[in-house]
């Protein structure tokens, strides 16, 4: 009976073993989004926005602590980081970290939603669907060990987030932003994945780890094909992350689309651009890096001077910090120029602390935005200070951790990049990066004389009276704490990213 | 007599490389937003026959398989894209990239 049994099993299908509890973050996030679609298409049900707030929140929690007990296994020295289904999936340190990065923008993003979206009118659980199914591709491309899962996870993110940005039907501006995105990524994803034909004919696999392994024991003669397939990969990611001269999308996005989704945009997106892009780079590609690390280090130096410049001369502050966040990636690159595991540290950092103040910052520029939501002009902060104490507090924080000051957490990120870096003997590129803060610098301080010492000439016709909603001071007080709190003591999120080392882990 | 005619790789590759200029340059030189879609289509397929006949020439299957998944991501940015150009045009009857232009910095 039981060889009977076998010999069943030998003549059916192969199928790869799945480790269930490894995908368990994502796994729950998009298991919310199709349960939520679900119930709000079958039933007339409706809804209200409070409910679904507390719906994304809870399914994004649930990710958050299924995370918990994987990263104590993969801290465990006696099981480390693995793999599951043949080696498609890598759980490892890294993986881990950037999906607690990307849980917790979804929750503050959706108490943003939860507000906002009901100022621009566009109530309805489909934003929520999305976010949540945006994320869920964010885990894949932070966790995929293989090209074509990263290539998946790329287009579940970018395809909830060309609709989030066109969410907004009535406002011209939205559904220019969502064309742009959409055209504009679209195009990345062209040559991403002309890269990755390239670099499967070059290698022979689409698996990172064989890849890797190739490129360790094979000395190629011709490397026209790798080299090629390496550079549109990276032309993919660039547009991704928003990297000069891959930025033009950026600012009319982030200017046009609904700001929580904006803020969604800059913290989470980016983080799982740079997440993929380090895998596929530092870890995959690590024997070829003196042939990346020159092109990382000019768009580096492209991106850090044009994005701070740039964003000098706006008078838009939703473009101002798309400018800004152009900047920003430009440290985030430094980090991933220096090639070493105190690179990645570095980079995970910036990305962990820029995710707080990118989000709060949007969440001050919506509640000042007016009932519509489309006032975001420079003078619509014009003595903030005195009309709303606290919130213009909140705002400094942010501002002055984006542009790097002591005694807020952007000051370490920017420090631990340009650290990194130094010890990789770019002395150049440190340089330039300092330089950059300090231009960016200019641009904060504009918007805080704004703020601080430009009084109101006119006071206008209603008077503008700010209510901060619950959700919003909630979360405007997460973000002021954190920024402040790692300013002055980072210790804790510094060992966390030490641990969160990306590797390769065959099945 | 017969023509005994083989086709090398190279060739395939030479079309698809091709195919993804054609697709690349049309997407920055044309300016309505159908044709644009078309060139993004041309531009994954040209990956895809990319992907095939490099599968073929080393007789993977990872190859041939790849273009499956990323036949369906395409249809699904298809969509997504149309869905979106047709929200824009019904407020703009004129199809053309050039008259989206509220946003400019």
């Amino acid at each position: 009976m039981i060889q009977n049994m076998s010999f069943i099993a030998s003549n059916s299908l192969q199928t790869p073993s799945v480790s269930w509890s490894g995908l368990l973050p994502a796994i729950i996030l998009a298991a919310a989004a199709i349960l939520l679609l679900t119930i709000c298409s079958l039933t007339p049900i409706k809804i209200t926005n409070q409910q679904l707030t507390i719906y994304t929140c809870v399914a994004a929690v649930g990710s958050l602590v299924a995370t918990i007990p994987l990263w104590l296994r993969v801290q465990d020295e006696s099981r480390g980081p693995f793999s599951t289904i043949s080696g498609a999936f890598g759980i490892d340190g890294f993986s881990l970290f950037v999906t607690m990065l990307l849980t917790v923008s979804v929750i503050l993003v959706s108490c943003l939603a939860g507000v906002f979206l009901k100022s621009e009118d566009i109530e309805g659980p489909e934003s929520y669907v999305l976010l949540l199914l945006s994320a869920t591709g964010g885990i894949i491309m932070a966790g995929a060990n293989d090209f074509i899962i990263l290539f998946l996870g790329i287009e579940v993110l970018s395809i909830s987030a060309y609709v989030l940005a066109a969410m907004n039907l009535k406002r011209i501006q939205s559904q220019e932003a969502g064309l742009k995105y959409f055209v504009l990524g679209a195009f990345a994803s062209g040559f991403l994945l002309y890269g990755i034909a390239l670099l499967y004919g070059a290698t022979g696999s689409t698996e990172l780890t064989a890849i890797r392994n190739f490129l360790v024991d094979t000395e190629l003669t011709n490397d026209t094909l790798l080299l090629a397939g390496l550079a549109l990969i990276i032309v993919g990611f660039a547009f991704k992350v928003a990297a000069v001269p891959f930025h033009f999308w950026a600012p009319d996005v982030y200017q046009g689309a609904p700001t929580p989704f904006v803020a969604y945009m800059a913290s989470a997106i980016k983080a799982a651009g740079f997440a993929a892009m380090l895998r596929v780079l530092y870890v995959t590609f690590g024997q070829y890096r003196a042939d990346w690390q020159p092109v990382i280090y000019g768009i580096a130096i492209a991106t850090l001077l044009l994005g701070s410049l740039l964003a000098i001369v706006q008078t838009d502050l939703k473009r101002m910090l798309a400018y800004s966040s152009i900047s920003h990636a430009g440290y985030l690159l430094v980090g991933t120029q220096a090639a070493s595991d105190q690179g990645v540290a570095a980079v995970l950092f910036y990305l962990a602390t820029y995710a707080f103040m990118v989000i709060g910052s949007f969440a001050v520029i919506s509640l000042n935005s007016g009932p519509a939501g489309t006032e975001t002009d420079l003078n619509s902060v014009t003595g903030l200070a005195n009309r709303k104490p606290m919130l213009a507090i909140a705002f400094t924080v942010f501002l002055l951790g984006q542009a790097g000051i002591p005694l807020t957490s952007g000051f370490f990120a920017k420090f631990y990049v340009i650290e990194a870096v130094i010890e990789e003997e770019s002395f150049g590129l440190a340089i330039v990066a300092m330089l950059a803060a300090v231009i960016g610098a200019f641009l904060y301080l504009r918007i805080l004389v704004k703020i601080w010492l430009t009084n109101q000439e006119t006071v206008s016709e209603e008077g503008k009276m700010i209510v901060i909603p619950k959700q919003v001071s909630f979360v405007l007080t997460i973000a002021t704490i954190v920024t402040l709190f790692l300013g002055v003591w980072p210790e804790p999120l510094v060992e966390m990213v030490q641990r969160a080392v990306p590797v390769l882990m065959a099945s | 007599m017969t023509l005994a005619l083989t086709i090398g790789t190279e060739y395939y590759l030479a079309l698809s490389a091709l195919l993804f200029t054609i697709g690349a340059g049309g997407l920055l030189v044309r300016r309505n937003p159908l044709i644009m879609f078309m060139c993004i289509e041309l531009m994954l397929n040209a990956a895809n026959l990319a992907f095939v006949s490099f599968g073929k020439e080393m007789g993977d299957l990872g190859g041939q398989l790849s273009v499956l998944f990323v036949l369906v991501v395409a249809a699904a940015e298809v969509v997504i894209g149309l869905a979106i150009v047709v929200a824009v045009m019904r407020r703009r009857p004129k199809a053309s990239i050039d008259e989206v232009s509220v946003l400019r910095g």
